[in-house]
């Protein structure tokens, strides 16, 4: 079952680099990751890649495979054709650092600017009461491996170097949906928050991030049109916010 | 004189899994300047792939549970060889440690009555592990990163600069423990994305750098898990203990090749999962060790009832700890009863609906369909053990988390030993990391707050001795390429090559089952590929250099992996997760004694030592009635605590 597959490679650093072309055997049952480990192991040991779990959980080896974002641990050899030519580059809305590695500190500085969980006050550690039905919904977006092939993906951002001092990107406007979301985070005005500092404006629903998402969190539908509905809606109507918050929390 | 970029801290954190960020957390509380150190990207430490869930007496589903039951459980899983005053802190301090968590914003799987929702495992009695479906580690690790942005959100509101007090050196990896006499002075190594080196000047050095399984060939651990911490605490002086105990988790992917190894998470089991041989028989029930067979059910029918009615009925064996789990599994495929690829077989579509499945097992449903094209909500999946886990590590006092022998060091979560003793049960690390993460962290703080003026300080000569040793391999490439062999003799090596030798070693000679003549020809193997390892040569420049890495953390390897074969050919019984052929069973007396691994200054292989294991308190001794005892303890001890006036005397 074994074969001898084509890969282009994309070697170089933030100088500048190039295709470079590979001829690798590769076995039953496995994803791209193990090819580029193979050729770390036998042709070039100092390709540059990050991995860690192997399984789809840790989200750190985010590329591009034939020019599509994927996690290489969980591309599978067998969706192409022994004939075909694989070809990975790096992240493209990330500097590279080297070879597959990109600089992907965008995302931690936008992680930061979003205000954290604020706990309720004068609920004791223990005594947080929620009902399944209502932490799933937050559920679904704490679901995410921090991979950034949302954000490495979104047009906002793809290629257009100037919007992303403006937009936290899909990741972190879902961070925010979050804790909009969370029944017991007591921070208010998230949703307007969202709109005014973090870019949620930029954003015209495409869902090319919820095609991209690994997880398969439904990011447009779930998370950023309810988000931008509370903004539209708490802007007009201050009675409607208070609401959503009491419903909110007797669950 | 080397060029290194210098920091000064006062508390440095190695490691950015769920120790170590609880650790950090804590030191900073405490009003610490501390750094964490890790060599991936934040929030991809180890902690994330746990699955399971967490255990803690919370008594949310099941209100007979409470500290001393899972204390129980947890001496019992590891064969009373745990530290006992480590096991009772852990069981007393988990639950507070899980609600603490829900305050920073972690949203567990809820009960009915709105409270964290409890699941079974192995060995547990009662519904034990706060989870989220089989996603926990990344619930706990998400939740413990964004309670460190929020402290440096404090930060840039206080100092207008947010790593004021807290701050994030990823993809950085320590190489050494640097000391100032007795004391340590700080940390070396090198910046991942550039090759270049660093020292951070800190009077206290918490290490939380996981465990080893890099070491073996069958494993679900990550490339991180080389042993570093392990073999820093060894090269800075600080003794390692229970070395020869290594877990393999019973239920790994065995196919295709390229994932085996790969964890298959116990909740599988603990939510109603079976397995079953190539004659479609259960075996688990032949397995059921003597010490165990009160607790658990002889037949299916009441072991199936044990899901509905726990109080009524017994648990079914596929839940014993893993160890025997694992040795069952490692006899039915020698036997001739294994898979086609040689695991056996765990089942859960005839156990529950489809739909359910994929509810509580999202994880696993999409890991077998992506990576193996199982549905397993349709067929059973194949499985078979996996290196896991290690039980040993560094030595350290139960309370403060500081490590032996050396002043300023502390140690939390996998790299330490002792809590679990000759076996882990599932769950009981996660707790593990956040209970005594945060006593390393606040004895650290305490530690470097008190030491005033008196602050040890960094050697240049240290320093430079530490860049020659990372700088080696390249040295060597430019020796060899003009006239043949360099310095030393013998080829340059290909350290992928050394890393696969050394796995086959280890997997094949003191993997699950051991024996003499095994493990030493393991030794003699791994002092040859120590002396190979010195002619590991490396392509390329310094930046994110993934060869130049390796080469460096085959010390780590081969150090540890000596620790593990040594101890395990010491110990002359069987126990936990260690399994000799040649001394088949359990012997009381072995309890009674730990075994020592240190490695004297300027050695190359650590020594292993014997020494008496402390008695437990005689509180905790009664919470288990004699005839338990009687397993575990030898006549001498149990007089000793059947005698009126023994109180007091240890
Ligand atoms: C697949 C899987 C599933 C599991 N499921 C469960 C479960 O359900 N429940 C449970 O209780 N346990 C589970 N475990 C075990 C548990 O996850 C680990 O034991 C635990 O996460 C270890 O945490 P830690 O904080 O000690 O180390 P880790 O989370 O591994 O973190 C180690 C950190 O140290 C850093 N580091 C290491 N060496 C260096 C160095 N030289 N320089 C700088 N930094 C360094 C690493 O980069 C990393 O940040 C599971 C383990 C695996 C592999
Ligand atoms: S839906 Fe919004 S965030 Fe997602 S890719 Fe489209 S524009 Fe970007
Ligand atoms: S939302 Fe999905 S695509 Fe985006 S970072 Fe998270 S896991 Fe990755
Ligand atoms: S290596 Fe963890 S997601 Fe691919």
């Amino acid at each position: 079952m074994s074969y001898q597959a084509r890969f282009r490679v994309w070697r170089g650093d933030e100088a500048g680099g190039e295709l470079t072309d590979y001829e690798v055997e590769v076995n039953e049952g496995e994803v791209v990751l193990d090819i580029v480990h193979r050729l770390q192991a036998t042709q070039t040991p100092d390709l540059a890649v990050r991995w860690n779990c192997k399984a789809g959980k840790c989200g750190s080896c985010s590329a591009e495979v034939n020019g599509r974002p994927r996690l290489m641990c969980m591309t599978r050899m067998s969706t192409f054709s022994p004939e075909e030519t694989v070809t990975i580059t790096p992240m493209r809305t990330f500097p590279v650092i080297k070879d597959l590695v990109t600089d992907v500190s965008f995302n931690y500085e936008k992680a930061r600017e979003i205000p954290s969980f604020q706990p309720p006050e004068g609920v004791a550690a223990g005594e947080y009461r929620m009902a399944q039905e209502d932490v799933q919904r937050s559920q679904e977006f704490r679901k995410c491996i921090e991979c950034f092939l949302c954000q490495n993906t979104c047009h906002v951002v793809r290629d257009h170097e100037e919007n992303k001092a403006a937009f936290a990107g899909p990741r972190f406007l879902m961070r925010q949906a979050e804790l909009e979301m969370h029944p017991l985070d007591a921070r208010k005005r998230r949703a307007e928050e969202a709109q005014e500092e973090h870019g949620l404006g930029y954003c015209n629903i495409t869902k090319c991030c919820t095609e991209v998402c690994p997880e398969h969190i439904h990011i447009t539908d779930n998370a950023l049109i309810p988000l931008k509905e509370r903004a539209v809606d708490r802007k007009y109507d201050p009675l409607v916010w208070l609401g959503s918050k009491i419903r909110r929390r007797t669950g | 004189m080397t060029e290194a970029e210098r920091h000064t801290y006062d508390v440095v954190v190695i490691g950015a899994g769920g120790a170590g960020l609880r650790a950090a957390i804590e030191a900073r509380a405490h009003g610490m300047r501390t750094a964490i150190i890790c060599k991936s990207l934040f929030g991809k430490a180890h902690t994330v792939m746990a699955e399971g869930g967490i255990a803690a007496s919370m008594g949310n589903v099941n209100s007979n549970d409470n500290w001393q039951v899972h204390f129980r459980d947890t001496m019992r899983g590891g064969k009373f060889l745990n530290h006992f005053r480590m096991a009772e802190l852990h069981a007393r301090e988990a639950p507070d440690r899980v609600w603490e968590l829900e305050t920073w914003g972690a949203l567990f799987d809820r009960t009915k009555d709105g409270r964290i929702s409890q699941r079974n495992f192995g060995g547990h009695e009662y519904p034990r592990l706060a989870h989220v479906g089989d996603r926990t580690g990344l619930e706990l690790i998400r939740t413990l990163q964004q309670q460190v942005v929020a402290l440096q959100q404090q930060d840039e509101r206080e100092f207008g600069d947010p790593e004021a007090r807290i701050k994030v050196f990823a993809e950085h990896t320590v190489t050494r423990i640097l000391k100032d006499g007795s004391r340590v002075a700080g940390v070396f190594g090198y910046a991942r994305e550039t090759g270049r080196f660093f020292t951070i000047e800190a009077p206290a050095v918490v290490l939380a750098t996981g465990g080893i399984g890099k070491s073996f060939k069958v494993t679900s651990n990550s490339w991180e898990y080389t042993g570093d911490g392990h073999a820093l605490a060894l090269l800075a002086g600080a003794p390692l203990m229970n070395m020869e105990f290594v877990q393999f988790h019973p239920t790994g992917m065995v196919w295709p090749p390229s994932v085996k190894g790969i964890l298959v998470t116990e909740s599988v089991r603990g939510d109603g999962g079976v397995l079953r041989n190539s004659e479609g028989d259960r075996f688990m029930f032949k397995y059921i060790p003597d010490v165990f067979k009160s607790q658990y059910a002889q037949g299916p029918d009441e072991a199936d009832r044990w899901y509905a009615d726990p109080d009524n009925n017994r648990r079914p064996p596929e839940l014993l700890p893993r160890d025997e789990v694992a040795r069952a599994i490692n006899n039915e495929v020698k036997e001739g009863r294994g898979s086609p690829h040689g695991g056996v077989f765990l089942d859960v579509s005839t156990r529950m609906p489809a739909e359910e499945i994929k509810r509580r097992l999202p994880s696993m449903h999409h890991q077998f369909l992506e990576l193996a094209d199982v549905d397993i909500t349709a067929e059973p999946m194949e499985v078979g053990p996996t290196c896991h886990y290690v039980m040993g590590g560094v030595a350290v006092d139960p309370d403060t988390a500081q490590a032996e022998d050396v002043p300023g060091l502390y140690a939390a979560g996998e790299v330490a030993g002792g809590m679990h003793g000759s076996n882990r049960l599932g769950g009981n690390s996660l707790s593990d990391l956040l209970v005594f993460g945060r006593r390393a962290g606040l004895h650290a703080a305490e530690y470097a707050g008190g030491i005033g003026a008196d602050r040890p300080v960094v050697g240049q000569q240290a320093v430079d001795a530490a860049a020659e040793e990372a700088l080696r391999p390249f040295g060597l490439a430019e020796m060899v390429e003009p006239d043949g062999p360099p310095e030393g003799g013998g080829p340059p090596e290909n350290p992928y090559t050394l890393h696969t030798e050394l796995q086959q070693t280890m997997n094949d000679l003191v993997g699950i089952i051991r024996r003499e003549p095994e493990m030493r020809e393991a030794l003699q193997r791994l002092a040859r590929l120590r002396a190979r390892a010195k002619q590991a040569v490396v392509e390329g420049h310094r930046q994110f250099n993934p060869g130049w890495h390796l080469a460096l953390d085959l010390r780590n390897m081969l150090l540890v992996s000596e620790c593990v074969a040594r101890a395990a050919l010491t110990r002359t019984e069987s126990r936990g997760g260690h399994t000799r052929d040649d001394f088949p069973t359990m012997d009381r007396e072995w309890r009674r004694k730990l075994l020592i691994c240190r490695l004297a200054a300027g050695a190359e292989t650590a020594e292993v030592t014997p020494r008496p294991n402390p008695a437990m308190r005689r509180d905790l001794m009664e919470l288990f009635d004699a005839e338990e005892l009687q397993k575990y303890l030898t006549d001498e001890e149990l007089q000793h605590y059947s005698s009126e006036d023994a109180e007091g005397q240890e």
